[in-house]
């Protein structure tokens, strides 16, 4: 009984262990890595060897790293804010007001959101240039809003529809405007929705790739996720494999930062559970 | 403080009429309960006069003043709702007081209609509490609270009790008659399906069925005058006793009503026979079913407390004074 019992929780820790090994290991590698230089780099280790920061001092005092760096910042929470307003605003309409057409304009939001990027990049490349926003960065955030507008207007729809009807109705009886119910009665409320779209909308345009490289041309105005993939070697022929690293590693702390933060907040909100009542 | 008048009033849901045509009037300072079977629109008329639904045709009149078309906010109510309804982010305080700051009532002014409120419904102590700290018999109290803050006119309430349990039901109950004692000038308008609200609470009942207003009156009036066959069933616990064909016949109507305790239990000069055959006791009631031979059992309130076993005949008689006869179409005959 008490040997199956532990044989039972060593199992199960082993298989929690090897889950998180493959899910962590490209990871911890790319750490690996990033504190390598010169040979050491092709050599196979599992444990650090050396701890030399010379590849993110190269990062850093490239020219223009940093500034690609700002440019994602920008363009990810320019595209957050954008876009939970217009979903809110949005899944608001699409929850609470009756209108004509309700359910067809529901499912065409959904069936945008299934077209792949290469899809439509010739169009929007069209649009981009019609608007004069090339190589701007309000063409990556017109086009990550675009992209991920119909999942978060999807999820909080589905959360504004749980929300009671009679808090909304208690609140129109107390005068509000639709404006003054969406800010100070729901949001309140849909807290944990926004934080976990708003993050997800984040992440998404923080590593997006395809548009950032189309949509853009010149040095200063890419994203980082182009910028790594554009970082070049000393020759021609060389992948510069330490300052890549060095540069991914720097771009995923803030992330992992986030998601940290906010779980705690989502974890909150959602046990706060202050809808029933 | 209002006089409330609805001049042929009508709702519908697309195709689906609800509201078929209503005219009431509701005096100021009054207490109106709505009482009907489920479904019969008690709720939706609740709402027109809100303003939370839009009035298909007809008009509504407060103090003379056409009401159609305002917003709630601007028609001087306040609503009460059956699940309290009370905003979950916000505590005891910022609830009540949500609708004056949208009003744009100074700080002060705010601070002492909200102490006020909560001094009134001993609610005092729990102003920094959230709702989901809050018992329910509370958190109905602090929505009572919000909607006398707003000082309205008129106090709409749509089953506020019906969540509650009986205990605290009928504390609430007490709770909103007092309510309704200090607020003198305030109209009140109720929607319930417990006889036992309609009859303490109201001033006057509306008896509504499938959209149409069947009766309205006092408790009194509709207790011992219903004007159908259908205000007659429905009002009254337990309900009154109806007897058809022969039985009826023999009192020269289709259907004759008795309520139980209108009828006596007498060994000589017995009107009706038959055996007991199950005994309802309340403690301070006592009901017999006794089978006469009609289609249901009659259920007689019997004085005292004498214990009759099962299966004994006994004798009935009606009080001949409260006999309430209804022909075919079930419209009394008097
Ligand atoms: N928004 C709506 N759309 C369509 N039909 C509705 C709507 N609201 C109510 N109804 C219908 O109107 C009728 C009356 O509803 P209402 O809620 O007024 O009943 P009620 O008398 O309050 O019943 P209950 O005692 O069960 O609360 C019902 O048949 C209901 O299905
Ligand atoms: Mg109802």
């Amino acid at each position: 009984m008490t040997i199956m019992d532990t044989i039972k929780s060593a199992g199960f820790y082993l298989a929690v262990a090897v889950i998180v090994l493959v899910a962590v290991f490209p990871f911890y590698y790319a750490i690996l890595t990033s504190f390598e230089t010169g040979t050491a780099l092709f050599e196979v280790n599992y444990v650090p060897s050396s701890l030399d920061w010379s590849n993110y001092a190269t990062i850093l005092n490239n020219g223009t790293f940093p500034r690609n760096v700002l440019n994602s910042l920008f363009v990810a929470a320019t595209t957050v804010a954008f876009a939970l307003f217009l979903a809110v605003t949005a899944s608001y309409a699409l929850a609470r007001v009756r209108f004509r057409g309700r359910g067809l304009l529901l499912m065409t939001i959904l069936a945008v959101s299934m077209f792949p990027q290469i899809a439509v990049l010739a169009g929007l490349f069209e649009l981009i240039r019609f608007l004069n926003i090339y190589n701007t960065p309000w063409a990556m955030i017109l086009s990550y809003t675009i992209f991920t507008l119909p999942f978060t207007v999807w999820v909080l729809t589905t959360f504004m529809r749980d929300l009671p009807l009679e808090i909304e109705e208690a609140a129109i009886v107390d005068g509000a405007t639709p404006w003054v119910i969406i800010t100070k009665v729901f949001l309140p409320l849909l807290w944990p929705a926004l934080v976990t779209t708003g993050l997800l909308a984040f992440i998404g345009a923080w590593n997006e790739f395809l548009f950032a490289l189309t949509f853009t041309s010149s040095e200063t105005t890419r994203t980082v996720p182009v910028a790594i993939a554009l970082l070049s070697g000393a020759t021609q022929h060389e992948t510069p494999w330490g300052t890549i690293m060095a540069a991914s590693v720097l771009v995923t702390v803030p992330l992992i930062a986030l998601v940290l933060i906010f779980q705690r907040k989502i974890v909150a909100g959602l046990t706060a559970g202050g809808v029933k009542g | 403080m209002a006089n409330i008048e609805l001049r042929n009033v009508r709702k519908s849901f697309g195709a689906f009429d609800v509201i078929k045509g209503i005219d009431l009037d509701i005096r100021k300072g009054e207490f109106m309960v709505f009482v009907g079977p489920s479904g019969c629109g008690k709720s939706t008329l609740l709402r027109l006069i809100a303003g939370l639904e839009t009035i298909t045709s007809g008009d509504l009149i407060f103090d003379g003043e056409r009401m159609n078309n305002l917003v709630p906010s601007k028609r001087g109510i306040a609503m009460v709702f059956q699940s309290y309804a009370l905003y979950p982010h916000m505590n005891v305080f910022d609830n009540m007081a949500f609708g004056l700051k949208l009003a744009n009532s100074t700080p002060t002014e705010t601070r002492k209609r909200v102490e006020k409120a909560a001094d009134m419904l001993q609610i005092g102590h729990l102003l920094d509490r959230l709702p989901r700290q809050l018992s329910g018999g509370q958190r109905q109290r602090v929505a009572i609270g919000r909607a006398i803050v707003r000082d309205p006119r008129v106090f709409l309430f749509d089953e506020p009790l019906s969540n509650l349990d009986a205990a605290l039901r009928v504390a609430t109950r007490l709770e909103i008659a007092k309510l309704h004692h200090d607020m003198r000038d305030v109209t009140m308008i109720y929607v319930t399906h417990d006889q036992v609200e309609a009859m303490t609470l109201a001033d006057r009942i509306c008896v509504l069925r499938d959209g149409v207003v069947e009766q309205v009156g006092t408790p009194s009036e509709l207790y011992e005058r219903p004007n159908s066959l259908f205000v007659a069933g429905f009002i009254g616990s337990p309900k009154m006793n109806f007897l058809n064909g022969r039985l009826a016949g023999a009192h020269g109507c289709h259907t004759l009503g008795i309520r139980s305790e209108h009828i006596d239990i007498v060994d000589e000069s017995a009107i009706w026979r038959g055996g007991v055959i199950h005994a309802e006791e309340l403690g301070s009631d006592n009901y017999l079913f006794v089978d006469i031979g009609a289609q249901d059992p009659i259920v007689v309130r019997q004085a005292g407390k004498r214990q009759i076993p099962y299966g004994t005949k006994i004798g009935l008689r009606p009080v001949a004074d409260h006999l309430h006869r209804f022909d075919e179409r079930g419209t009394p005959i008097r």
